[in-house]
């Protein structure tokens, strides 16, 4: 089996800031990782593009405020569809007091703008939950 | 879940099956030939469309652009896009989706990214088989995306019934540049980007030069598209069947599954053959042993490898 992560990385909404997730995503493909940059996108059809893509990891990048309500409905629509195995990750800019409750949803971890590329590597590597993912 | 399961889900239209199914014959898992087999049955029926061309021609927003307009008529259409797999850390960065993102939540349609991982001529080795899973799961219209470079133009030309070049104004030059061949291998030539200056200039070089190309039963057209304003994209569809019925007409629609099987009869038999010699040359005493000599010098690997092939030949059971 030759098998490789594969990664669907998306900005949240209507964000339009899009430099941190196209930089995070370039990092990721240099640690071998396959890495579907989606672009600006809501969550039905972020899971759309997850279901399709057959993703491992599904990274949620948002500078905007609509982190507390859009990273859950990912997760939450990932698991009506079938793909609860999925890692959910979020970067950007997000209030330290809304992280308690965006894990609670299942987010499996959230990365500020100070993140080093190599603690997101070491994490997924780490947590990769679907049975299909390369270790 | 096991692959047998998948298999009903797929035929009903299930995108997380078809998708699931995908992975296990793109990651070479044990069960691809046996899913493969299996399905092949319900293969033959899709139109498959290769276009490729430059970076940054817009292939991808041609391919957005034609998608919406087909899952207008009810089309089911499926989607693979393939780009080069970094040769350094073996990932990639597979950015077309992000110019087809009014496709995420139309029903029917299907889009797959494929890296190329290491395959020579660019074009997957896992799209092939990709392009016969959407097929078996009843897509209408398959469409592959590939940067034209290398070999990419012969084997896209193996695997699909059309196949469309994409270009640019300005590209005259390039145009000349093209690989050899490249111009008897386009069944339909697109000028994108086509608001711009030069499009009409483009055209009429494109048009000389396939006229010094020896005619055939189908003329190669050239079609000019704005794809960004969504502009030409019904006359590129009326093309594409046109071409499509001539196929059917001519009897080569038939003939292009007939060597598609083929292909695959031949290209399977190959990896059969080299994994299992592969496993012989790790394992048999004899061919260590030469292998040996050549490592120390005693033997030149020219003889060795013909002694080896050979007896390999010899002993196989
Ligand atoms: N001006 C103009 N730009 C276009 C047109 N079609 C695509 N583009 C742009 O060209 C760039 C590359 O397009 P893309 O579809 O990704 O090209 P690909 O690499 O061939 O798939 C993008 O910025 C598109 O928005 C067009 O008809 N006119
Ligand atoms: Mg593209």
């Amino acid at each position: 089996m030759s098998r490789k992560i594969k990664v669907l990385m998306a900005k949240l909404g209507l964000d339009i800031h899009w430099r941190g997730a196209v930089a995070v995503s370039r990092m990721l493909r240099d640690a071998g990782m396959e890495v579907v940059y989606l672009g600006n996108q809501f969550p039905e059809e972020i899971i759309n593009a997850a279901i399709q893509e057959d993703a491992d990891v599904v990274g949620l990048s948002t500078l905007g405020g609509n982190h507390a309500v859009l990273g859950p409905k990912v997760v939450r629509l990932l698991r009506e569809k079938g793909m609860g195995d999925v890692l959910v990750l979020m970067g950007g800019v997000i209030p330290r007091d809304d992280m308690p409750a965006l894990k609670k949803a299942g987010i499996a971890e959230v990365f500020g703008p100070e993140t080093q590329i190599q603690e997101i590597v070491d994490f997924i590597h780490a947590n990769l939950k679907k049975a299909s993912a390369a270790s | 879940m096991s692959w047998t399961e998948l298999l009903p889900a797929l035929r009903a239209g299930d995108p997380l099956a078809l998708s699931r199914l995908i992975s296990r014959v793109e990651n070479q898992g044990s069960e691809k030939v046996q899913i493969m087999k299996t399905v092949f049955a319900w293969t033959g029926k899709a139109y498959i469309v290769g276009l490729t061309g430059p970076p940054g021609a817009g292939k991808s927003t041609i391919t957005n652009g034609l998608v919406e307009l087909l899952a207008e008529k009810g089309l089911k259409v499926g989607v693979v896009c393939v780009d080069p797999s970094s040769p350094f850390s073996g990932g990639a960065f597979l950015g077309d989706r992000i110019r087809m993102t009014s496709l995420d939540a139309k029903p029917g349609v299907f889009i797959r990214s494929l890296a190329s991982r290491g395959s020579l001529g660019g074009l997957s080795a896992a799209a092939k088989d990709v392009v016969q899973l959407l097929d078996a799961a009843g897509k209408d219209v398959v469409l592959i995306e590939t940067v034209g470079m290398g070999q990419v133009g012969d084997e896209i030309k193996k695997l699909a019934d059309t196949t469309v070049l994409v270009t640019v104004p300005g590209l005259g030059d390039g145009i000349q540049t093209f690989k050899a061949g490249i111009m008897e291998i386009a069944d339909i030539f697109i000028v994108n980007k086509a608001e711009r200056e030069g499009a009409d200039e483009t055209v009429r070089d494109l048009e000389m030069m396939l006229s010094e190309v020896e005619p055939k039963k189908w003329r190669p057209r050239v079609l000019k598209t704005c794809a960004l304003r969504k502009e030409g994209l019904e006359e590129l569809w009326e093309s594409l069947q046109e071409h499509r019925r001539l196929l059917e007409q001519s009897g080569q629609w038939m003939a292009q599954r007939r060597n598609r099987a083929n292909t695959i009869l031949l290209e399977n038999s190959k990896e059969h053959v080299l994994e299992k010699f592969q496993r012989e040359l790790e394992k048999d005493e004899l061919l260590l042993g030469m292998r040996r000599r050549v490592d120390e010098g005693s033997l030149d690997p020219y003889t060795a490898a013909l002694f080896i092939s050979e007896y390999f030949l010899a002993n196989r059971t």
